[in-house]
């Protein structure tokens, strides 16, 4: 029995586990000299790329080890490596390389990860429109993506945190998540234009005519709205179907996916009413704005007009009225991510887990099932109806056909390459698809076309075109090969692995080598 | 639908009749009013447009039974099914015109014609769906249920894109083959050969699959495989063989659903094998999911919705809203009736 359980313990190293403990066993100024040896060596290779890259990367490797030795007098050498890296680059990576580094010498010494990762990326995130354009251009990928892209990659990461409450917290299957998107976007619409021009509506409007006909209402009022709205949908839909398991609801929440965009392309003449102005959409939609007395409040700093702004010039960049969208977008997403993370370990998101690892357990334990998959479907609906009300008030227009059954599964996607349950797996997998998809797949088309010929040939691909099969194959070979995504919780990975039906005995030739080995070592 | 499940406590014990099983009762009526109101306002239209219905049941009959065999088996929606019809109508064209040299006005040879089409459609539509079992299903067996159906949104979509790569985004065109002569008129109504073709292809497929569940030995270890995996096995069947035996039949019914829906409609389209799939899932669940009359009698009922959805003069809402009328039944079926009209209760339903 020991026998069998060191053996097991031995198997569960690996040539990984290995490599880590002899790397952890090493003394620390041999483990920086190797780590900054193999710096060198990629910044040499990267050198053919991007200058600017390879000095990042080098100043970056060093500032860390002048951290951790305690020997040296680290902030200052590395204030002035930083220095150095200044000079040496130039000013195109300046920013990232300051911004890391300057986190990095400040941080006190002992700060956990999960602190200083977030961190660090909420803040490059924030200042992303100061150093967008100066970024140096990737490989393949092309240049950074456009502030404008950011506003939409951050609203599919917040649909992608909200879809991950419903399939990664409480294990269920929603393919009609972008039904929640689409009645945040017409909320939106209905509350912020002229579409219901026979009435003469205003609440909290702000920098528009007040004799203007339709209803108006401040987008602070909206986004809420939008987001009960959705969720109370989230709940109709959800009481009748929620009884069902798996695919049932699956299939359910696609039937609603599909039946709400088609009442939103046929909605102009809703028994003679014009309520979604059909296949043309509301368009466009009142600015969104704090108006003049909160912006002179805040000596302008809160814009009173997102579309009439900005004079201000901050370190040498021109704020734009997208970068005012951005940094609101920001702040919706944090409040969304903070959200998520609270619910997750929450009585509420325990209870989801449960259900989501089995259903009858939970039950048995005391978990009132509908109520709490409701509430799944409720808060998961909530944050689609937000990033559906910004999006139309960012593109100051709402058209049924964004709403196709494919964003639903794009968005499925997303949280299933990032790691289904895992915020920020979530996230980083929704920001690369949402990107891919706005810039990332017609500029590698571009490259592929200009870059690769075969003798005589070239390719003609319109890659963009095949962005649902690109999607599709991700699906396929994420669920095949890493079911828990690129950067996994842990107890979804151990569950989707383990797998939860029992192993079957006539499919035994899959586990063969595990069988023989267990009936050598007993 | 529910008046089938209130059907037997109507006579002695009226008073468990539930809320919903009244609603679906009133909905029952209100929906045979209104088709009683067209036929009489007019009924050579009502009878043609029944005619149409049955026609579109049939073609959506053979892709639901592939659905209702898959997920007889292995609890699977095959969301690629519908796409597999697709690739079938996309092999029909190209098969028949570039290979057999078809086009319109050819007579009689055309039924040979049409016959070797169908088998070499049949048979590659049903290895890609063996292919997409063995591929993207197999490896996930025993991985939680939302696996295989994601699995299942990635192969539809990858399906798709090969259709769209190989055909492009418009609509192909398939040679008008099936004449458009008249079978027999009725009072104006005229019934077309390639309206009755359609349905004489289906019938014997239909027959021949009965006969294939029910009384051969493959047919008897798919029964026993979806009954019991692990028993089955015991037994001495093959299940991995079974299974995928069970796709290819899927995949080739799916496929002649495409041969007969490329030369009686004439056009096909890359995305259209989704939507049609869908509504074809929406037929099987109708009719029971895993049943086999249950799926052809769930597609002709839809097809005929569809029809009269489309078709009917006096407040049908048009085919503007024919997939909201689908998908509104297949939600108020799974809401329901789960089970569907000739389906067992499982604890699926519960």
């Amino acid at each position: 029995m020991t026998q069998a359980a060191s053996v097991s313990a031995a198997d569960q190293i690996g040539f990984r586990n290995q490599l880590r403990a002899r790397w952890q066993a090493m003394p620390e100024l041999e483990r920086a000299a190797i780590s900054i040896g193999i710096a060198v060596a990629i910044s040499i290779l990267l050198f053919f790329v991007d200058h600017a890259l390879a000095y990042a990367l080098l100043t970056l490797t060093a500032l860390y080890w002048i951290r951790k030795l305690p020997q040296f007098p680290h902030k200052l050498i590395a204030q002035a490596l930083l220095v150095l890296a200044y000079l040496v680059a130039g000013p195109r990576t300046v920013a990232i390389v300051l911004a890391i580094g300057f986190l990095m010498t400040w941080v006190p010494e002992g700060t956990p990860r999960q602190i200083i990762y977030p961190v660090t990326a909420v803040f490059l995130a924030v200042v992303y429109p100061f150093y967008q354009a100066k970024m140096f251009t990737i490989p393949v990928f092309g240049s950074w993506p456009d502030v404008a892209t950011g506003v939409v990659m951050i609203l599919f990461i917040m649909m992608a945190v909200g879809l991950n409450i419903v399939v990664g917290y409480a294990g269920l299957l929603d393919l009609g998540y972008v039904a929640f998107y689409a009645m945040g976007a017409y909320t939106a619409a209905w509350f912020a234009s002229l579409q219901f021009s026979h009435t003469t509506l205003h609440i909290g409007a702000v920098g528009i005519d007040p004799h203007l006909p339709g209803i108006h209402a401040s987008i602070w009022l909206i986004l809420p709205i939008a987001g009960a709205i959705a969720a109370i949908i989230g709940i109709l839909i959800g009481l009748p179907t929620l009884r069902l398991r798996g695919d049932y609801l699956a299939i359910v929440t696609l039937g609603f996916g599909e039946i709400l965009p088609q009442i939103a392309r046929n909605g102009d003449s809703f028994l003679g009413f014009n309520l979604t102005n059909g296949p043309n959409g509301i368009t466009p939609l009142d600015s969104p704005g704090f108006g003049n007395h909160i912006s002179r409040l805040t000596g302008g700093f809160l814009p009173a007009n997102f579309l009439q702004c900005c004079n201000a010039k901050v370190l040498g960049h021109q704020i734009q009225s997208t970068d005012v969208f951005f940094w609101t977008a920001m702040v919706l997403l944090l409040f969304t991510v903070f959200c998520s993370l609270r619910l997750q370990y929450s009585r509420l998101g325990r209870a989801w887990i449960a259900i989501r690892e089995d259903e009858t357990a939970a039950a048995a334990m005391g978990v009132p099932l509908m109520r709490t998959k409701t509430w799944a479907y409720a808060s998961g609906a909530f944050f689609g109806g937000i990033a559906g009300a910004y999006y139309a008030v960012f593109r100051s227009a709402t058209f049924p056909g964004d709403f196709f059954f494919n964003i639903s599964v794009f968005i499925l996607c997303m949280v299933i390459l990032g790691g289904m349950g895992n915020v920020p797996g979530v996230i980083v997998g929704a920001a690369f698809l949402a990107y891919l998809d706005r810039e990332g797949l017609a500029n590698t088309g571009a490259w592929i076309n200009s870059n690769i010929h075969v003798g005589g040939w070239r390719p003609n691909i319109d890659v963009p075109l095949y962005a649902s099969g690109i999607y599709g194959v991700i699906l396929i070979v994420v669920m095949l090969f890493r079911p828990e995504g690129l950067l996994p919780s842990r107890r979804r990975a151990a569950e989707l692995h383990e797998g939860v039906h029992d192993q079957p005995l006539w499919d035994v030739t899959q586990d063969q080598a595990h069988f023989d080995e267990a009936g050598v070592e007993v | 639908m529910a008046a089938d499940a209130s059907a037997p406590s109507l006579g002695a014990r009226l008073p468990r009749l539930s809320v919903s099983a009244w609603i679906g009762l009133v909905f029952v009526g209100l929906l045979v009013f209104w088709l009683g109101v067209n036929l009489v306002k007019t009924p050579g239209d009502f009878i043609e447009v029944f005619l149409i219905g049955i026609t579109t049941g049939c073609v959506y009959a053979l892709v639901a039974l592939g659905y209702t065999l898959v997920y007889g088996i292995l609890e699977l929606i095959n969301f690629a099914n519908g796409d597999v019809f697709m690739l079938g109508g996309m092999f029909a064209i190209t098969y028949s015109t570039s290979i057999f040299g078809l086009h319109e006005g050819q007579g009689w040879v055309i039924v040979p014609i049409v016959i070797a089409t169908l088998v070499l459609v049949m048979a590659s539509c049903g290895l890609i769906n063996a292919t997409i079992e063995r591929v993207a299903y197999r490896p996930l067996r025993h991985a939680p249920r939302l696996a295989p159906l994601i699995t299942a949104i990635g192969a539809s979509f990858i399906l798709q894109d090969i259709g769209l790569a190989w055909k492009g985004p418009n609509y192909v065109t398939a040679p008008d083959i099936f004449p458009h002569s008249a079978v027999f008129t009725v009072g104006g109504v005229t019934y077309t050969w390639n309206k009755l073709i359609v349905v004489l292809f289906t019938v014997p497929v239909l027959l021949l699959l009965l006969y294939l569940v029910q009384r051969t030995r493959q047919g008897k270890a798919m029964r026993a495989t979806a009954q019991d995996m692990d028993a089955s096995a015991m037994m001495g069947i093959d299940v991995n063989r079974t299974i995928s035996f069970t796709f290819l039949i899927a995949g080739a019914l799916a496929g002649s659903a495409g041969v007969l829906y490329a030369f009686y409609v004439t056009t096909v389209r890359f995305d259209q094998g989704f939507q049609l799939g869908l509504i074809a899932f929406t037929a099987a669940v109708l009719g029971g999911i895993g049943n086999l009359p249950g799926a052809v009698l769930g597609a002709l009922l839809i097809g005929l919705i569809q029809a009269f959805n489309e078709g009917l003069n006096w407040h049908a809402p048009g085919s503007d809203w024919t997939e909201s009328i689908v998908f509104s039944i297949l939600i108020l079926i799974l809401v329901f009736r789960p089970e569907g009209l000739l389906g067992e209760r499982t604890p699926e339903g519960g």
